[in-house]
């Protein structure tokens, strides 16, 4: 069965047309282009798939787009505006918080959240907030002092505009 | 896995009438709330659904009130909200500390108190692919007619792993239930049965909309052995409720998850006198502890390897609270 859901997008108001057994993965990646987010385990575990859903990290490929009626949904293909990467992007680039990449859309979307809801988290709440995501390559050291950089980055861009 | 969920038609309910009207009128019909974890028994084949009814809409499902006398969450409250509620502390914390270790950030986002309490049992031989569970003849809880972890036994001994229910039954939880007959309420404990394929004791159409708790004295608390700190289901859990009777005497009650096919209760005859040397008390728990579980080969860590370090979790988590 299809139904018609509307939801924005990265900000984008759409309305589409999905089956009531299509994952949100596969809505975004299939319908909408945007692959970003990937499919590793496919069970909800690594969380090389997750988005955010209303502000909020989710695994995208246990979650029913049906059941996102009505919700703000933000990807990886979001975040950058007018080519300029956010602090996150930027301090996993130059922190080498990212190695061979496939987990990276799901960390910085995590992280995303995290540092919207507190601004200076330590190591303990950023391992904590990352516990859902896996990465095979880098140990996780880079990881976390990436996101740490991030937080210390917007933290000074505020100091100067204020 | 499977690349695809095969088809099923989804509901979505905005009230509880709704919902039992639906779930009554399909006979395929599943429930699903966060759906962490039967979206993914779905994808491996492991559940049948014709539809889906979606509890997530349902608002009379998401109230908690915590007053001075008792305490009620509805089955729709989401473990993170459990996690991180102010008030869920003293007799109360092991609700949020059990909440708080479930999976990982993102499946508390959605998993809900209701969803844990009747979280499908797990095996190694069951949780896994459709080709995997094929080559091996499949298993009692599917379509097969032996049991691989115990195959001389006549019942599937996969293991519950829901963290929740512990962390209630020590505080003498009770759940209430809807259904075609109208409302029940039941001891949380009576929830469960001893076999992996048949373990909860709901009938056709019933919806388990809250849970119930008495007013408590003392502290509690839960833990949980796992293989990493997060995401992993739990190896064994264990909840300890603790308080004082009127001589000073501790009295403990403790249950335990991920060992059985069920939560249960492990019984514990006698408190800890005021004036009493603690040693040889926790030593007797321990032992009373490893009589009581009966960890089987349902996961890739050895029974007798959790059956100790259960004990041990038990009596760790009882000598903090006195």
């Amino acid at each position: 069965m299809k139904r018609i859901i509307s939801l924005k997008v990265n900000g984008s108001p759409v309305e589409d047309a999905v089956s009531d057994n299509m994952l949100l993965i596969d809505y975004l990646r299939d319908s909408k282009g945007l692959t970003g987010a990937k499919k590793g385990c496919d069970g909800g575990e690594c969380g090389a798939c997750i988005v955010l859903v209303d502000g909020r990290p989710r695994p995208s490929c246990i979650t029913l787009v049906a059941t996102c009626d009505g919700t703000e949904i933000e990807t990886i293909e979001g975040q950058a505006q007018n080519g300029r990467l956010t602090p996150l992007q930027r301090a996993f680039h130059e922190n080498l918080g990212a190695q061979c990449g496939f987990c990276t859309p799901g960390m910085i979307m995590t992280a995303t959240s995290l540092l919207r809801d507190n601004p200076t988290p330590d190591d303990e709440q950023i391992k904590e907030a990352l516990a859902n995501n896996l990465c095979r390559c880098t140990g996780y050291v880079k990881i976390i002092k990436s996101v740490r950089r991030a937080a210390e980055m917007t933290q000074e861009m505020t100091k100067v505009t204020s | 896995m499977s690349e695809f969920l095969p088809d099923f038609r989804l509901v979505r309910p905005q009230s509880l009438d709704q919902a039992i009207t639906a779930l009554q009128s399909e006979p395929g019909a599943r429930l699903c709330a966060g759906g962490t974890d039967i979206i993914v028994n779905m994808r491996r084949g492991l559940v049948e659904v014709e539809t889906l009814v979606d509890l997530s809409g349902i608002a009379d499902l998401k109230t908690l009130d915590l007053d001075g006398n008792a305490l009620r969450i509805g089955a729709g409250v989401t473990l993170r909200e459990l996690a991180q509620h102010p008030g869920l502390i003293g007799p109360y914390q092991a609700i949020a500390q059990a909440a708080g270790l479930v999976a990982g950030p993102g499946h508390r986002q959605v998993a809900t108190l209701g969803g844990n309490l009747c979280l499908d049992t797990r095996c190694l031989y069951y949780n896994q692919s459709h080709w995997w569970r094929k080559a091996n003849d499949f298993c009692l809880k599917y379509h097969g007619d032996i049991c691989h972890v115990a195959p001389k036994g006549n019942r599937c001994r996969a293991a519950f792993s829901g963290d929740m229910a512990p962390a209630l039954m020590v505080l003498d939880a009770s759940v209430e239930i809807i259904g075609p007959d109208g409302a029940r309420r039941v001891p949380l404990a009576k929830l469960y049965r001893e076999d992996g394929t048949d373990f909860l004791m709901l009938k056709p159409g019933e919806i388990l909309t809250a849970v119930h708790v008495p007013v408590q004295r003392g502290k509690s608390t839960y833990d949980k052995i796992r293989v990493r700190g997060a995401v992993d289901f739990p190896l064994a859990g264990v909840a300890v409720a603790w308080r004082q009777d009127a001589d000073g005497a501790h009295l403990f009650q403790l249950a335990v998850t991920g060992t059985n096919s069920m939560p249960i209760n492990v019984d514990i005859p006698a408190p800890l006198g005021k004036d009493e040397d603690p040693d040889p008390y926790f030593a007797t728990l321990e032992k009373l502890v490893q009589k009581a579980v009966s960890p089987q080969r349902t996961s890739t860590i050895a029974p007798h390897y959790r059956r100790l370090s259960v004990s041990a979790l038990a009596s760790r988590l009882a000598r903090a609270l006195i």
